[in-house]
């Protein structure tokens, strides 16, 4: 049998782990000490180093979750794959959405004086927040894996119109945050800014990707235990009670005998 | 499809006739919400004209999910949403129904709050065809939202809690959009000019046709579902 209680990393995860920290440490190192201050935001230019790839992540963990929700709902792309997929990426992007809440608002505290303010970008970043954790939190309280793929997949595409029009604020409102940096024809950022920014996109990336692997294989390990755990448990009571002999190790009264791990990832 | 719609909104109204539940429970507590607003401002008259709109607004979005989990006790009760699935009716056809019966309930809701504001606020009420598109747009999105985030909640044991959760951010809009084209209509807003307030119906028709259509298409699979 399959052991539920099993780590849910491998070679990739350890190698994109490993590479995640030591771009975030270069870019940490890049984005403090390489990078000049900038001639109108000072110092602290340096959340430009964070904050904008870290929504960015926001907004693909968002983006994947509704992705993977429409392949669900096509009858004929429908398989619990893409269920995974949605929720693994609707919480990583839950997680970086409060991380661009967060850095956003100390920013903003050093550049307008502010924490908060009523924005269009930010009013909207904060209702997606809401409607992450309404997704979550509705995911966690259905038990058919049918009705709760169904129901959150309509949930993640109303998201997904939010983060469109997350996206298009400042563009379509006269708001105070900036505009887009990097998207447009001429880039009005240069040398190591320019450099510094891009890795940290490269960082960020690194360690989404790192947490939806890892998210999406916990997922499949809770399946599992749901499908299997009962089962198993019924073996192990079997093994204690015909004697500590029978089983494979020696096992203390009282502790639960398990398999050998052995991982499977679908 | 609009015969089910018909018999689904006379099958709740007539619930709602016999049972009384919004009139004794709901109306009276979204009173109690502007009362508490007018606590909440320390009875601070140009304070509480200036905020009417957004606090009425408020009070209807609070009253909204009321009526929304009420239009949904009245199906889990006994099962009787098994019947809703068994009898014939079009899944489109009971969507507008519970909508429309919700919408009503609110409309009736919001002229007492009317009432309220002018009262308690001290609001002075202007802009009659602004006011009263800018609420039957609004009504009709927040009936319409709160009827499919209903179904989607219907069957589940922490729906209670889940529903605001889920509904809260999704009626933001609403409020902001209603809020702003109700200052607009009392000449509360910057600009003085009651065309802004026009603007922010477009917003409010978008909501409500993206709620009506969404729950007219989904609403069958997710009465299966729940």
């Amino acid at each position: 049998m399959r052991n539920p209680v099993a780590p849910s990393s491998s070679r990739l995860t350890r190698v994109l782990g490993w590479s995640a920290l030591a771009t975030l440490a270069l870019n940490t190192w890049w984005g403090l000490w390489l990078s000049p201050p900038d001639v109108v935001q000072g110092q602290f230019v340096r959340m430009l180093y964070v904050h904008p790839a870290v929504a960015t992540m926001c907004y693909a963990g968002f983006g994947i979750c509704a992705l993977a929700s429409i392949a669900w709902l096509w009858p004929r792309l429908r398989s619990p794959r893409w269920d995974r997929m949605a929720v693994a990426g609707a919480e990583v992007g839950a997680v970086f959405c409060l991380a661009t809440l967060v850095t956003g608002s100390i920013w903003g505290r050093a550049s307008w004086g502010v924490w908060w303010t009523w924005d269009a970008r930010l009013t909207l970043t904060a209702i997606l927040f809401a409607l992450s954790l309404g997704y979550l939190a509705l995911r966690r309280a259905i038990d058919n894996p049918h009705s709760r793929a169904l129901a959150s997949s309509m949930v993640a595409l109303l998201m997904a119109l939010t983060v469109v029009v997350d996206h298009y604020a400042t563009s379509w409102w006269n708001t105070l945050h900036q505009g887009t940096t990097l998207l447009q024809p001429d880039p009005t950022i240069h040398g190591w800014q320019l450099a510094t920014m891009l890795l940290s996109f490269l960082a960020f990336g690194l360690v989404f990707a790192w947490m939806l692997i890892h998210r999406y294989r916990l997922e499949v390990l809770e399946e599992r235990y749901d499908q299997e755990g009962f089962s198993m448990a019924l073996e192990a009571r079997r093994a204690e009670a015909t004697g500590p002999e029978a089983t494979a190790g020696s096992v203390a009264p009282g502790e639960v005998a398990r398999p050998p791990v052995e991982v499977h990832i679908r | 499809m609009w015969r089910d719609a018909l018999v689904v909104a006379a099958k709740d109204l007539r619930i709602e006739g016999r049972a009384k539940v919004a009139l004794n429970q709901v109306i009276p507590y979204s009173l109690v919400v502007l009362l508490l607003f007018g606590f909440a401002f320390d009875q601070d008259r140009p304070l509480l004209v200036q905020a009417a709109p957004g606090l009425f607004w408020l009070a209807v979005l609070f009253s909204g999910l009321l009526a929304v989990q009420r239009s949904f006790a009245i199906e889990t009760a006994d099962g009787a949403v098994d019947n809703l699935r068994m009898s014939a009716l079009e899944p489109a056809g009971v969507f507008l129904g519970k909508a429309a019966a919700v919408a009503l309930e609110l409309l009736v809701l919001e002229a007492l709050l009317a009432g309220g504001i002018v009262v308690l606020f001290h609001s002075k009420l202007a802009g009659a065809g602004l006011l009263i598109a800018s609420a039957l747009l609004s009504t009709a999105g927040v009936a319409a939202s709160g009827v499919a985030y209903g179904a989607l909640s219907m069957g589940l044991r922490v729906r209670e809690t889940l529903l605001p959760l889920l509904l809260a951010p999704v009626l933001a809009p609403v409020v902001l959009a209603a809020t702003e084209a109700w200052r607009a209509a009392f000449g509360l807003s910057g600009g003085g000019s009651s065309s802004e307030g026009w603007r922010w119906l477009g917003l409010l028709a978008c909501f409500a046709a993206i709620y009506l259509a969404g729950g007219v298409l989904s609403f069958g699979a997710l009465m299966e579902e729940t």
